[in-house]
């Protein structure tokens, strides 16, 4: 499978969110708005993308029978020191976020993807994997962040953890308060899936 | 190379080596980034006195922990005493917490020596977006509610459903009552219960 398919499989074919329905939790969890999903799926992304690397390194080391547990302290590890290093240099995003990191630890599509690919592919073809399924993830999550924000506050890509004040798209009053809750995010992702759906068969 | 079969020996030294090379790892990035995270901690805590004291040059005093009893259960209080570069008092600055509607919420909030609030600014909180989460800036001077200026100790500190002088954020009482019982509850424990 050349480089480029690999990561077109990762966006489009075996979208995370859209195809494979992994990784409902934090799909739901954070995207009250077109940054915070934004900031979640790069997070992921870089979760993914060495988690897949140093697991398609070690995998010919690691027993079969203690595959999970390896794989798990692994990640554990990974998104540990991703915490600590946005605490310390980014503490914007991880106000916004940082109840939603330790969850990556038990994101399916991580160890999902460390099973399904990693574990039986070369570091680069897990690399460029990573990055797929990274981007995949991200687009799936800003493309919903931003269509609850739009609908839930009439404003796209507002963040007041970086001062960025937004497009205004209505009235600053003109929002339905239920879709940046909880059931609006599952409302929300019904449509998105029934539209890529539509598209993927057409 | 053939991957390594699953004898006990094997499994036991490859689970050891992940784990503590894992911890050896985590271990330095935690030195590293561990007094960046307390300046930052420190950096915000400094800057939020500020400016619940109204702004300006301010010496803040080392940390004293207040304990309360109140609805049968302890509660504690951080209070950073705040003067003026030559020395006088300016107040005090308490860290107070409440349950909220969605969790704790927690508030630094500025009194003068009477007990006058001076400002405010909400800490943490894990209210309703939209709704409980504009309790930020609902109270503030320019706000709807505005408290700033009033006494707990002798205004009437509760939302105007009570029968209290202040104005509730519109559909969130609950968010409402808790942001004033909290600060309510730091001024009795730091200027005593006053005569209403």
């Amino acid at each position: 499978m050349s480089y480029f398919k690999i990561l077109k499989n990762g966006i489009v074919k075996e979208n995370p969110t859209f195809v494979l329905l992994l990784g409902m939790c934090p799909t739901l969890g954070t995207t009250s708005s077109a940054i915070n999903g934004l900031s979640m799926g790069l997070a992921t992304t870089f979760v993914l993308i060495l988690s897949n690397l140093i697991i398609s390194l070690i995998k010919n080391l690691v027993p079969d029978k203690v595959r999970i547990p390896s794989y798990i302290v692994v990640i554990a590890s990974l998104v540990t020191i991703l915490q600590m290093l946005m605490q310390a240099y980014l503490p914007g995003i991880y106000a916004t976020l940082g109840l939603f990191i330790p969850l990556i630890v038990v994101n399916c599509i991580i160890l999902g993807r460390a099973e399904a690919f990693a574990a039986k592919n070369g570091p680069v073809e897990s690399i460029f994997d990573g990055v797929g399924i990274g981007i995949g993830f991200t687009i799936a999550l800003t493309l919903l962040g931003a269509c609850r924000e739009i609908l839930g506050t009439g404003v796209l890509f507002k963040s007041d953890d970086f001062g960025i004040a937004g497009i205004p798209l209505q009235g600053e009053s003109g929002g339905m308060l239920m879709f940046v809750l909880a059931p609006g995010a599952f409302i929300v992702l019904g449509y998105l899936i029934a539209i890529v759906n539509k598209m993927r068969k057409a | 190379m053939k991957k390594l079969s699953s004898s006990l020996l094997n499994m036991v030294i490859v689970l050891t080596l992940i784990a503590v090379i894992a911890g050896g790892i985590l271990a330095y990035v935690n030195s590293v980034t561990a007094p960046q995270i307390e300046k930052i901690n420190a950096d915000n805590l400094a800057a939020g006195i500020k400016s619940v004291m109204g702004g300006g040059d301010v010496q803040v005093a080392p940390e004293e922990t207040m304990t309360a009893t109140i609805g049968g259960k302890d509660k504690l209080f951080a209070v950073y005493p705040v003067s003026d570069a030559s020395g006088t008092s300016l107040g005090k600055a308490i860290k107070t917490s409440e349950n909220g509607f969605g969790g704790d919420l927690e508030v630094l909030v500025g009194f003068d020596p009477e007990g006058t609030i001076l400002g405010y600014t909400v800490l943490q909180h894990a209210e309703t977006p939209g709704l409980g989460a504009k309790a930020g800036l609902w109270f503030q001077k320019d706000g709807k509610g505005n408290i700033i200026g009033m006494n707990p100790g002798k205004n009437n500190f509760t939302v105007s459903k009570d029968g209290g002088e202040v104005d509730a954020i519109t559909a969130s009482t609950i968010t409402s009552r808790a942001f004033l019982k909290a600060i309510q509850n730091a001024y009795d424990t730091a200027y005593g219960n006053s005569s209403k």
